[in-house]
């Protein structure tokens, strides 16, 4: 049931790939199978969603994938390299130059202005970022005016804003998010998502995000579904209302099994 | 509320294992102090019982009253007077003491004990009960020394060597005839003892046949009082002064507890220091305890505790942890008291033995002292806690630092600093010691001023710095920002280091002026190639002028030669000169009338010039020690120094009045000028003598660096306390800071720096904010150097301010390196910080 390409994507390439992905934690009894053998492949220019309940295993996925997290066996590749062999600073320049983040708390730093953030990896990587791209980016999350303010003197949705554009700033191959709508209301998680979506039709972009709710996930190219560590279920062009019900059915499902 | 202030304390024990550190130390110097002090004053005063167990009434002669207006000279006792003590009833034994300086060479001819405590005496009979003898036995003749068993010990002289000796005359070279063990003070602070049978003691030391003391031993039953009473009848009381050996011990006992007051109120001043220094830790601490803890505090205040119990939960937690460091402080102390006393020993300055001390008001001192600096600096943190809102425990962000406006601040520590400044730059206009009280009052002042106002300060300072951190990128950047955050908790800290570097740096700004001045002025005023002196600051022996006068090397010397005099009622110290020679031997700035010494002409500084309102041409009469007087005129008024000052004389006028009075210093102009070859050939011309100093101009200021150096030693090593402490708080902010931005740095490491850039970071602010403390302590120090020296230049021509380049980079250097060092710990942490665990929200 994983691969039922819709049509014009099967020649896309895979921007980040999991084989048989599997993260234990502990041993013998306490032992618990956080991500059970998962396979899954995010192709270039697709906004994809992770679903599933708390402790699914959905973050731990999405961590694994982006190099923030080790895993115990199986392989992960970003682009051409393979995560699994890279030593903690091979990954950490892997994480600064083809990964973007964008975190549930906002995670700007209060000290430096909304530009500044957006260019801080490039910036860490003491490169010169691409000027035009970097006002394509600002001017499309609409944050002109207040590149020069501090994260305490902007609202929620636009220090998340900031956060988007300082993922896409650097034109990472894929961007990951985790739970970027959570602490926001429903008008800026909005736009936020609006964003995203629109950095994958116009811009090409890869996008990656773990939410637990089915109205952001509906923003999606695509939704997954984990349970118990295990990929369960696919959607591809999903709606608010398509994804709530896969839920419930999958939520029997489990609650029955 | 007891029991969550306790489990506070162990929930936040490695935050507040710092604080503790901190005030443990403190405590530890203070209660360090108290138990040396008390330790070693309790030995001393028992060696000194000791040393008068066997004297029940000493006997010593009183000053002869002076006929005229003469001076008095001390009387002798005598072998008939003795002979009447040992007759009277009730006096078992006595004992005739002479004693004098003897100076002793060790095997490389240099004098033991440094001048001031070599000393000589004599041996009483064939077995004298005083000197317990280890090896050998009694010297006889005047060719045989006994001499004490640490000095021979240090020397390795044993018994049946020969040893080179000096007294006052020519060297003498007698055989080691016995070593014994003394209690006597002077050996156990490192001096020499060395004995001599009475008869060799007495033409030596004083004069044949006589004694400077008789020492009684009463016989059974008879009380100390009754003997002196009885003492008093038989003597004439006039010619003597007897007091009993309570009295004696007593006396002893209340000198050396004086001593060691000044010791131990000198030592607590710094350990006062560091506390106060500490204090800032531990208010730092508690804020940040505080903050962290708003939503704990609040969700208490929301559960129905009052803003008193919060507050009284914050004082308990303090108190707790006060008490911890006060006893580990008493700990350490009692241990730094026991180290210290063998520390010293190591250096050469032996202490007698004795058990270790620890009065009831140290053990007091230490936990009172720790418990009270604790709660003290936590109160301000205490009610802030108390302050925060029930309703803020529902918000889930972290507090913020106090956002609160710095202008009240900024105000008052300007108008500290002003009046800070202003007070001590009018301290300078006074002269000497009337500036010295507003000077401390104004550096006071300037110091809490500057403390007030060091957030304000930290902007401009750390900006300045921000072109060097550039080089570092972006973890260069985000140092400087992050160190500028929370400019009070920056403050406080770059404050702690601030006081010591100011102590430190104003400290040696003076001493190196003031060393410079002193040698300057020994250099500008002496012309000749060498200065003779005896080590012991004495009289030189008679026969030192006579030898460098016929010596063939020696193109022209001048004795200095003291000897009192009445003038108009008054006692003068009249300076013989040869007046033919001291011209090209000294040279001294003449401000009036002619430098012309011969005859009834003399010449006086200015300072005794105007105490006594002398003029060139003043006539006047001087009645010496012999009762006779003479009229002088006055010729010429010179500019004086520490090294010739006073009325100058011909030695030629003064010598027939003066028969007893001897050189102090002999100053030497050589055929050669200054080389080792004719210091040597002037030494050997001396003979070889151990106690007689021959010092270059070059020498001279060499020994004058050595005192100032020691005396900056020992200051920095008591500083070096406050400096410790204040690496404990830079550890301490940083360590907090590390925390409280968890999440941040796990940002950072989640978009690509990487754990060498996150230590970086941290690392970079610590040495930002330790060198803005540093350049504030060397800023401050250098004024207040600067301040003091306008107040010491009042009495001291010579005074010039110097800078210590070298020392004040060095001081800086250091700034940076505590930087470095307190930042080892809390950036290794960042670096291992649990990105996940960081980044996830709360």
């Amino acid at each position: 049931m994983t691969t039922t390409p819709v049509a014009g994507r099967t020649t896309a390439t895979v921007a980040a790939r999991a084989t048989d992905l599997s993260k234990i934690y502990g041993q013998g009894e306490t032992q618990v199978v956080a991500l059970d053998r998962v396979s899954i492949d995010f192709h270039q220019a697709e906004f994809t969603a992770i679903m599933g309940p708390s402790g699914s295993g959905k973050s731990t996925l999405m961590h694994c994938v982006a190099g923030l997290d080790s895993f115990s066996s199986g392989s992960v590749r970003i682009g051409d390299t393979e995560l699994g062999s890279l030593k903690d600073k091979q990954l950490t320049r892997l994480r600064r130059d083809k990964i973007g983040f964008i975190f549930q708390a906002f995670n700007l730093l209060p000290t430096l202005t909304a530009l500044e953030n957006i260019t801080l990896p490039m910036d860490i990587a003491g490169r010169k970022p691409d000027q035009q791209w970097l006002d394509s980016v600002i001017e499309m999350i609409g944050l002109s005016g207040r590149l020069g303010h501090r994260p305490s003197e902007l609202s929620g949705g636009q220090q998340q804003r900031v956060a988007v554009a300082r993922a896409l700033a650097s034109r990472p191959e894929i961007i990951f998010g985790d739970e970027p709508t959570g602490n926001l209301d429903s008008r800026s998680g909005a736009e936020v998502l609006g964003f995203l979506r629109n950095s994958v039709r116009e811009l090409g972009q890869t996008v990656v995000m773990v939410t637990h709710d089915p109205v952001a996930a509906a923003y999606a190219d695509r939704v997954v579904f984990l349970a118990d560590g295990r990929l369960v279920d696919e959607l591809y062009g999903p709606t608010a209302d398509t994804v709530l019900d896969r839920m419930k059915q999958f939520d029997s499902k489990g609650r029955t099994s | 509320m007891f029991r969550t202030a306790l489990r506070n304390v162990f929930a936040h024990k490695a935050r507040l294992l710092m604080t503790v550190l901190a005030v443990m130390l403190g405590v530890a110097f203070v209660s360090g102090t108290l138990v040396f002090t008390s330790t070693i004053s309790n030995a001393f005063q028992n060696s000194s019982a000791k040393g008068f167990d066997g004297v029940d009434v000493s006997v010593s002669p009183t000053y002869q009253e002076g006929r005229g207006d003469s001076l008095g000279k001390p009387r002798e006792l005598t072998q008939a007077q003795l002979a009447t003590v040992e007759k009277l009833p009730g006096v078992e034994s006595a004992v005739g003491v002479v004693k004098g300086f003897t100076g002793l060479a060790d095997k490389h001819g240099k004098l033991v004990g440094g001048g001031f405590q070599s000393e000589g005496a004599n041996y009483w009979g064939t077995k004298d009960a005083r000197y317990p003898l280890v090896s050998g036995s009694a010297p006889h003749g005047a060719d045989e020394i006994a001499i004490d068993s640490r000095t021979a010990e240090r020397t390795g002289y044993k018994v049946g060597d020969t040893v080179r000796v000096s007294v006052d005359g020519p060297v003498l070279t007698p055989r080691v005839s016995g070593v014994f063990r003394t209690d006597d003070g002077n050996v156990a602070a490192g001096g020499s003892l060395a004995l001599f049978d009475t008869a060799t003691a007495q033409k030596l030391l004083a004069k044949p046949g006589t004694y400077d003391s008789i020492d009684v031993k009463a016989a059974a039953g008879t009380s100390q009082t009754e003997l002196k009473a009885a003492l008093d009848k038989a003597l004439t009381t006039k010619a003597v002064d007897t007091v009993t050996g309570k009295k004696l011990a007593d006396d002893q006992a209340e000198a050396i507890s004086r001593s060691m007051s000044g010791l131990k109120q000198g030592l607590l001043v710094f350990a006062g220091i560091a506390l106060f220094v500490g204090t800032f830790i531990i208010a730092n601490t508690f804020t940040m305890l505080v903050a962290q803890r708003t939503k704990e505090l609040a969700l208490l205040r929301a559960v129905g505790a009052s803003r008193r119990q919060v507050t009284r939960s914050v004082l308990i937690e303090a108190f707790v942890v006060g008490s911890v460091a006060g006893v580990t402080g008493l700990l350490a102390g009692i241990g730094i008291g026991a180290g210290l006393r063998s520390l010293l020993g190591t250096f050469g300055a032996d202490l007698p033995d004795g058990p270790l001390v620890v009065e009831p008001s140290a053990i007091v001192a230490a936990l009172a002292v720790g418990i009270l600096i604790t709660m003290l600096a936590a109160w301000l943190p205490g009610r802030r806690a108390a302050r925060i809102p029930p309703v803020a425990a529902m918000s889930s962000l972290h507090a913020q630092a106090t956002t609160k406006s710095l202008v009240l601040r900024n105000t008052l520590g300007a108008l500290f600093t002003g009046a800070g400044v202003a007070v001590v730059l009018w301290a300078t206009t006074l002269s000497g010691s009337d500036g010295q009280a507003p000077m401390g009052l104004g550096a006071v002042l300037l110091i809490i001023g500057v403390f007030i106002l060091t957030p304000l300060l930290s902007r401009p300072l750390i900006a300045a710095a921000s072109p060097v951190l550039r080089i570092f990128g972006v973890s260069g950047k985000l140092a400087r920002q992050n160190s500028v955050r929370n400019p009070r908790r920056t403050a406080a800290t770059a404050s702690a280091l601030m006081i010591g570097l100011t102590l430190i740096t104003g400290m040696t700004v003076m001493a190196g002026s003031v060393q410079q001045a002193i040698e300057k002025m020994a250099a500008s005023a002496i012309r000749a190639d060498y200065v003779v002196s005896m080590a012991n600051g004495r009289e030189l022996s008679k026969d030192v002028g006579e030898k460098l006068a016929a010596s063939g090397d020696v193109t022209a010397s001048s004795p200095l030669r003291n000897a009192p005099a009445r003038i108009g009622g008054e006692t003068e110290y009249l300076t013989g000169v040869n007046g033919s020679t001291i011209g090209r031997l000294t040279d001294l700035k003449v401000d009036d009338g002619d430098f012309k010494i011969s005859g009834d002409r003399i010449v006086v500084d200015k300072g005794t010039a105007k105490r006594n309102h002398w003029t060139v041409g003043s006539q006047l009469t001087a009645h010496f020690e012999d009762g006779k007087a003479e009229r002088l005129t006055v010729s010429g008024v010179y500019e004086g120094n520490e090294v010739i000052q006073g009325a100058l004389m011909d030695i030629s006028t003064l010598t027939p009045h003066a028969s007893d009075s001897r050189d102090m210093q002999v100053l030497v102009k050589t055929k050669d000028g200054v080389s080792s070859a004719s210091k040597d050939k002037l030494i050997k011309t001396l003979g070889t003598n151990p106690v007689i100093q021959v010092q270059s101009k070059q020498d001279l200021s060499d020994s004058i660096a050595q005192i100032f150096t020691l005396m900056l030693n020992m200051l920095y090593g008591l500083l070096a306390m406050a400096v410790i402490v204040a690496v404990l708080g830079v550890i301490n902010t940083l360590a907090m800071s590390v925390f409280e931005r968890s999440q941040e740095i796990g940002m950072l490491r989640a978009i690509g720096l990487d754990r060498k850039g996150i230590k970086r970071m941290v690392r970079l602010e610590s040495l930002v904010i330790s060198l803005f403390g540093g350049v504030l302590g060397i800023g401050l120090g250098v004024f207040f150097g600067w301040a003091a020296g306008e107040l010491l230049g009042t009495s001291m021509p010579t005074y010039e301010l110097v800078l210590p380049w070298a020392r004040m980079g060095i001081f800086l250097l250091l700034a940076g390196f505590v930087g470095v060092l307190a930042a080892l710990w809390p950036a290794r942490r960042a670096a291992r910080l649990n990105m996940l665990t960081a980044i996830k929200a709360e």
